[in-house]
């Protein structure tokens, strides 16, 4: 079957900023889609451009090969779940479900005839005359998603319809939900942040960060294949290393080189690495197998969660056999399950340019730093070299600058953190040992001794 | 919800700190409400002499076309006001938070000057000389005869309760959730379809408050139709005002013509508050 759904180049900015950031997305009739990130990564907005609540300011909605772009809500063959059902509340069950059949102006027999039959594949029989204000809140959701159905459309869009129900609820409702999707056919597009909801319903998953699709794969990619160290972050628990890429088949990290299945990165390039927890087998430490000492031990029902120390490395390990905290263990692990992603950074220090201002002074983004015995005339183009080393963050108030933090990744040892400059759109690669809130504003400042600074080649 | 809400028990409070806390209303309403409403009663069923009597009551038949009058003026008033209240309620309660501060502000500006000075401001502008005929003179058009007429009556009521009709409804309609609007369109509705079938009911709270509000004090003004409706559109008010302040000084007929007035708004305001119970339970309060 072809494309039901095709987004091509979506922008759309709210505020001046951007929300959505040349999204294209093509989904097939007939799948369970979901739409999975972190708050205030685009998902919703999507949804909402495919339901027409939104225009993108660029880009075009296709659906079924037709664009829709300027197309109003009510002229859409796409019915929406809303996030907290929006049901009316001036409407008992029954008239609820058959509002849009009421408005296509159907015949009373055929309205009554599918609405029982909706209220029956979602569990509500008997409810018909019940007020909304009586139900319960799984009760509630389930007349949504009839209220949607009924009307036979060839899209559902479901926008966090399980985020207000119990554990327990939500997950009756996410296999109800599959086995309703399985039985309509109805090609299905959902939104959520709860990672392991996505990996259980969906047929593919579109993992989205800061407006930009990172991935769009089979769950099974999506866990096994990450993109990046982003996608890896968000989707399970995973041990994420600083990495080079020695050659074809070849990384290396943690003092050693490891043999892998990726290729076509180069020679000597900077990577990440992915291994999964459960992916590492421990036994007795043995010939030159990695060895590392268990600083952790939590037993989560099947499996122990461990915190190995390993080549100045925190290892997490799920296993199934208990080593006691404190005893010497060894790492096992194949070149299947080492997973190289490029970095999130290009390169592994920031590079920028600056000027000497005048005598032993560089200037650069506007801030200026003395260094003694620089030696270049007033003038001079110079180029910096930020080790990630050299930032740290400090509170707003003492900081060189404020800025976005755009991703916040835990490497082993430390923090790598990339943050965005608000003046000049460029970002900066920094380590730290403090966590942070993602998506927030932190305050960084320069240790501007460890600054490297190198004459440029053309000084006019 | 938010009706089983209403319908939770209140928390026990110590009896005799309950009633000291309601004595003080208890005795203002007393005083100036139970005591006042007694005294109409009493007048309007006396004579001169305190002996009882339904003869204040007999002559009334002959003021049956003024009643009349001021019902369908309020009446007309209240339903222009909704006319105009509705959309400007409606397109409030989708601002920004600062637009809806802005707009409150506009609406209760008018309501810091006097209600006499806003008034007489339209006899000036209605005139046959005044502000209104004079400008359209310039273009050749009118004079018009505006000022005491109906009209002129139906449009001080409009012009001095309006806000009383958009406060409620905005209040009403600030609190439908956006995503149910949405959930319409959704389902197909178009904007005609939206407001009929969930704008129009989930407001009737507030048109029914509005209603009330706006028809109450439009049947029984006395001041605007005296200045815009001059002697020839007497209003109820008017007729209640004589007998009590006027050449025909009669306090007995007087309270029987309240008494009359009372019963009918009380009678035209429970068939309005039908319509709020019947369709509209489980309403968003």
């Amino acid at each position: 079957m072809g494309n039901i759904i095709e987004l091509k180049n979506i922008v759309l900015s709210y505020d001046g900023d951007r929300i959505l950031d040349d999204v294209s997305l093509s989904i097939e009739s007939g799948q369970f889609v979901t739409l999975l990130g972190p708050s205030g990564c685009g998902k919703t907005t999507t949804l909402r451009i495919i339901g027409g609540f939104l225009t993108p300011d660029s880009g075009d909605v296709f659906f079924d090969g037709r664009r829709i772009n300027d197309l109003p809500p009510h002229k859409r063959e796409v019915n929406t779940v809303f996030q907290r059902y929006a049901l009316f509340p001036h409407l008992n069950v029954f008239d609820n479900v058959a509002f849009g059949l009421k408005i296509q102006k159907l015949p009373k027999d055929e309205i009554r005839r599918r609405v029982l039959e909706m209220l029956e594949i979602v569990d509500l029989k008997g409810f018909e005359r019940r007020r909304i204000t009586r139900l319960s809140g799984g009760q509630q959701q389930r007349v949504a998603i009839a209220r949607a159905l009924v009307n036979r459309p060839k899209v559902l869009l479901l926008d966090e319809p399980l985020g207000a129900l119990d554990l327990k609820l939500r997950k009756d409702m996410q296999i109800e939900l599959m086995n309703i999707q399985r039985r309509t056919g109805v090609t299905f597009i959902y939104v959520t942040h709860d990672q392991e909801e996505a990996l259980t319903m969906s047929d593919r998953v579109v993992v989205m960060k800061d407006g930009v699709i990172q991935q769009y794969a089979s769950p099974e990619d999506i866990y096994n294949e990450p993109k990046n160290a982003f996608v890896a972050d968000f989707i399970g628990e995973s041990n994420i290393f600083d990495a080079v890429m020695e050659k074809d088949f070849l990384v290396s990290f943690c003092g050693r080189e490891f043999a892998c299945e990726d290729k076509g990165f180069g020679e000597r390039r900077p990577v990440d690495v992915v291994i999964r927890p459960e992916d590492i087998d421990l036994c007795e430490p043995k010939g030159d197998l990695l060895a590392g000492e268990v600083r952790s031990s939590i037993f989560k029902g099947v499996h122990y969660e461990m915190n190995i120390q390993c080549g100045g490395l925190d290892w997490l390990v799920h296993s199934t056999d208990a080593w006691p905290v404190g005893s010497a263990v060894g790492l096992m692990f194949g070149p299947n399950d080492i997973h190289i992603m490029n970095r999130l950074f290009e390169g592994s220090e920031n590079h920028l340019a600056g000027e000497v201002v005048k005598e032993d002074t560089v200037e650069f983004w506007g801030y200026q730093f003395e260094r003694p015995g620089l030696g270049l005339p007033a003038g001079a183009s110079v180029s910096l070299t930020i080790p990630p080393e050299a930032i740290e963050v400090v509170s707003a108030d003492h900081a060189d600058m404020v800025v976005y933090l755009e991703s916040l990744i835990y490497k082993g040892d430390y923090n790598e953190l990339i943050v965005y400059n608000y003046e000049n759109g460029r970002s900066l690669l920094l380590h730290s040992y403090l966590d942070q809130q993602v998506a927030t504003d932190i305050g960084i400042k320069f240790k501007f001794d460890q600054i490297e600074i190198k004459g440029a080649d053309s000084v006019d | 919800m938010t009706k089983s809400l209403s319908k939770a028990p209140l928390p026990r409070r110590g009896k005799n700190k309950s009633v000291f806390a309601v004595a003080p209303y208890g005795l203002w309403m007393a005083l100036f409400i139970l005591l006042p409403l007694a005294m109409v009663l009493w007048f309007a069923f006396t004579t001169e002499g305190g002996s009882f009597t339904v003869e204040n009551f007999a002559g009334l038949h002959k003021y049956a076309r003024v009643f009349l009058k001021s019902i369908w003026l309020s009446l007309i008033a209240t339903v222009v006001c909704l006319l105009i209240g509705f959309p400007i309620g409606y397109l409030m309660s989708r601002m920004g938070e600062g637009g809806q501060r802005t707009m409150l502000m506009l609406i209760m500006l008018p309501m810091w000057m006097s209600f006499l000075l806003r008034t007489y401001a339209w006899m000036t502008l209605l005139e046959r000389e005044g502000l209104i005929n004079r400008f359209l003179g310039l273009f050749g058009i009118g004079p018009f005869n505006m000022i005491n007429t109906q009209g002129a009556v139906v449009l001080g009521m409009v012009y001095n309760y309006l806000p009383f009709m958009i406060l409620p409804l905005h209040s009403i309609m600030v609190k439908i959730d956006r995503s149910i609007i949405e959930a319409a369109q959704d389902l197909g509705a178009n904007g005609f379809h939206v407001f009929l079938r969930v704008l129009l009911p989930l407001s009737v709270p507030g048109i029914v408050t509005g209603v009330t509000m706006v028809f109450v004090p439009s049947v029984s003004t006395f001041i605007i139709s005296r200045m815009l409706g001059g002697g020839t559109n007497l209003l109820i008010g008017d007729l209640i005002e004589q007998q009590f302040l006027g050449s025909v000084y009669n306090p007995h007929v007087g309270s029987a013509m309240s008494l009359i007035l009372m019963a009918m708004i009380l009678l035209i305001m429970g068939v309005i508050n039908r319509f709020d119970d019947g369709e509209m339970e489980g309403m968003l309060v």
